[in-house]
């Protein structure tokens, strides 16, 4: 059975989906921004993936532009998240409820 | 037809409104005064040489008209802005641009310490470019502009003091009961376009005076309509019953604008319409039988009313509404040159007397009330002097100019006596005595015996400036020569007014059928009642006061409550209509449509919404971001689907 554009598609898909629960359901802020790193490996899988299937080299640059982008968020988002830490000994995202005022 | 320009006779104090209104206080009173009155003063000369010029042509062809522009095209309806001198309209606008200017000189000094002489002048200016257009507009629909103008600016001058309250209330009143005349008058205008619009070639001026007068037997199905409704607006605007209410109040104003507006000029519009439209009002038996009716009615009413006033202003008031009310007779009975002789010789008494009442009122210190005043006879000789002339010439004594009119007026209402009206000339003689003896109360109370106001005010008691009595002087020559020019044939006059408007009245001219003898009788009659009259005012009040208590006295109970209090009729309005308005008002516009559909359901409602909604969407904000990642994840994927689906 050759591999083709479904199965990455489908690779994709449960990759996002993990992502995705794991970011509904954990309250640990380091593993959502963990779950939100593997939303975008999933987008950078279907990108690739159609890039290969079309022959569109459009797609990769997306992948190598969506690698900064990730490296940058996780900078900051880590960078934030120590903050937080030592402000409020806890990273707990229940806890941190300011947006509500 | 000769065609001349008459437009500068009415711009000019346009202008000059303009001019005064525009700079208001940036102009000093006094400058704004004398260009009010050069204003004026220019116009008088104009209209002089206008109708020197109206007078040279032939008397069949007495018109001189001035076509300014196009108004307006509508359908087959076409208004031209233009003015239609004729000899009806040369008497109007003699009387109202020299009536005018006397009043305005009058005003310089009347008003002198005001500070608000610019707007007041601006506005008399106003007033006088509106009756022009009235009396020169060669349409209706023009003359009704005119018309509406001096409505507003009667109500701009009776409201001038708007720091008092009485005094916007009475504002008010004078422009809500005219416009229930007005409403009328448009309907009867409404209606003549209705029935000529068919029927004539487009394009024709339909509502000119000219083309009216012409077409006029076209009107007689509807003649009867428009005459009565014609009427209600004479009604609003000359103060007949049951619309004279607004009146009295009006002095409220400054007392040259009563003089001016109250008096002389405006409301004797409604008897110019008449006068304009008689060719019309001759086809309606029926609503010329309605207007002799109410004219002398109210003639009688009003003179019964006045005899009870304490107000020297009110007093007056109540006269002006009688007096129009003989004119208003004597169109009912088709003497429409009387009516616009009386018109004109009554402008001058009139005028003289308010502005008399004026110098009295400045010399006490703007009291008008006549139980306080009395003994200004050596004090103001000059306001004395006059006011006497005027009071003689309005009881009808001869020679003066009220003799003549109004003999003119109680003759023409006898003649008419044997055409079915038996009682107007014995209620018009009534009157005429009762106008003699309150006349001559007002005088006695005003003028002789001892002055009863308090050590202070009389110590200040002069005589007014020249600016005031001038003026009166001025009129008081009037009051007493003015007569001269309708002196009738039959007691041997030249009745040369009487035969300059006859070309365009309507109705009987002249009345060949009566003798002198009758009219040279009748003369002496009404000569003898006005004697009487003021000879019985003088010995009730100035000989012997106690007959005036006893008077008192024996009406205190229903009869004398009744005429100072006016007949209640003010009450009676206010019980059956101003009441049951303000109910339905504040019932239906305030409580259910103010407070209850706009306050309550809309502003309220809106409010009240916002507040649920808020109240179910702050559920939504709780801070939980993973809260939001999963209604965000849910959102997404509803819409996937959906685009899945719709694809």
């Amino acid at each position: 059975m050759a591999i083709g554009l479904t199965h990455y598609l489908g690779l994709a898909a449960a990759v996002f989906l993990v992502g995705m629960v794991g970011f509904v359901i954990r309250r640990n802020t380091i593993v959502m921004l963990m779950c939100v790193e593997l939303m975008l490996a999933a987008a950078n899988l279907t990108f690739a993936a159609f890039s290969r299937e079309l022959g569109n080299e459009a797609g990769h640059v997306f992948v190598l532009m969506n690698f900064a982008v990730a490296a940058a968020e996780v900078a900051i988002g880590l960078a934030i998240l120590v903050e937080i830490y030592r402000r409020r000994r806890s990273v707990d995202a229940d806890e941190l409820t300011t947006l509500m005022e | 037809m000769l065609e001349m320009s008459l437009r500068w006779i009415v711009f000019i104090p346009l202008l000059g409104a303009a001019f005064i209104g525009v700079l208001n206080r940036r102009l000093p009173g006094r400058l704004a005064g004398w260009l009010a009155c050069a204003t004026v003063g220019l116009s008088f000369l104009l209209a002089v040489q206008a109708v020197l010029r109206l007078a040279g042509l032939p008397p069949a062809e007495r018109v001189v008209t001035d076509t300014v522009g196009r108004w307006l095209v509508f359908g087959s309806l076409q208004l031209d802005i233009g003015f239609w001198l004729d000899p009806l309209s040369a008497v109007m606008i003699l009387v109202v641009t020299g009536v005018g200017l006397l009043i305005h000189i009058y005003s310089l000094g009347y008003m002198a310490p005001d500070t608000g002489l610019p707007r007041f002048f601006a506005y008399m200016n106003l007033f006088i470019f509106a009756m022009l257009l009235l009396v020169l507009g060669e349409n209706l629909p023009l003359l009704f502009v005119g018309w509406e103008g001096v409505g507003l600016c009667s109500y701009l001058l009776i409201s001038f003091w708007f720091g008092e309250d009485a005094n916007a209330t009475a504002g008010r009143k004078a422009f809500i009961t005219n416009r229930v005349g007005d409403f009328g008058a448009l309907l009867a205008l409404f209606l003549i376009g209705a029935t000529l619009l068919p029927v004539l070639r487009p394009g024709l001026g339909v509502f000119s005076f000219g083309v009216l007068q012409q077409h006029a037997h076209l009107l007689a199905p509807v003649a009867t309509a428009v005459a009565l409704l014609l009427f209600l607006g004479v009604a609003g605007k000359s103060a007949q019953i049951p619309l004279y209410i607004w009146l009295p109040d009006a002095m409220a104003g400054p007392t040259p604008v009563s003089a001016l507006i109250h008096a002389a000029t405006m409301v004797t519009a409604g008897v110019y319409l008449m006068a304009r439209l008689s060719f019309l009002f001759v086809l309606s038996p029926a609503a010329m039988a309605v207007v002799a009716g109410v004219g002398i009615a109210t003639a009688l009413f009003a003179a019964t009313i006045a005899l009870a006033q304490t107000d020297i202003k009110k007093v007056l008031a109540y006269s002006t509404v009688s007096q129009l009310g003989y004119m208003v007779a004597a169109c009912g009975v088709g003497a429409f040159a009387a009516a616009v002789f009386h018109l004109m010789t009554h402008a001058f008494f009139k005028a003289l007397l308010f502005l008399g009442a004026g110098s009295v009122i400045h010399a006490m210190h703007h009291e008008q009330d006549l139980r306080v005043m009395g003994g200004l006879r050596r004090k103001l000789p000059v306001t004395w002097a006059t006011m006497l002339i005027g009071t003689v010439a309005i009881a009808g004594v001869p020679p003066l100019a009220g003799f003549v009119s109004k003999d003119e007026i109680l003759f023409e209402a006898f003649l008419a006596a044997h055409g079915g009206f038996p009682w107007l000339w014995f209620v018009g003689f009534l009157a005429a005595g009762l106008t003699a003896f309150y006349m001559m109360r007002l005088l006695v109370l005003a003028f002789l015996g001892e002055n009863r106001a308090s050590a202070e005010v009389r110590a200040h008691i002069g005589e007014s400036p020249a600016t005031m009595t001038v003026p009166l002087v001025i009129l008081a020559v009037l009051a007493v020569g003015g007569g001269w020019i309708g002196w009738p044939h039959g007691l041997g006059g030249g009745a040369w007014l009487q035969e300059w408007l006859a070309p365009v009245l309507a109705g009987p001219a002249g009345h060949g059928h009566a003798s002198a003898t009758l009219e040279r009788g009748l003369a002496v009659v009404s000569t003898l009642i006005a004697l009487a009259g003021l000879s019985l005012g003088y010995l009730v009040y100035a000989r012997r006061p106690q007959l005036a208590a006893w008077g008192r006295g024996w009406l205190r109970g229903l009869p004398h409550r009744l005429l100072s209090r006016k007949y209640f009729v003010d009450e009676l309005y206010a019980a059956a209509i101003y009441r049951p308005l303000q109910r339905a008002a504040d019932v239906v516009c305030f409580r259910w449509l103010d407070r209850g559909l706009i306050d309550g359901l809309l502003v309220s409602g809106a409010a009240v919404a916002a507040l649920f909604a808020g109240s179910v969407l702050r559920l939504l904000q709780n801070g939980l971001v993973r809260f939001y990642a999963w209604v965000f994840a849910l959102g997404v994927t509803v819409f996937t689907v959906y685009l899945t689906l719709q694809g």
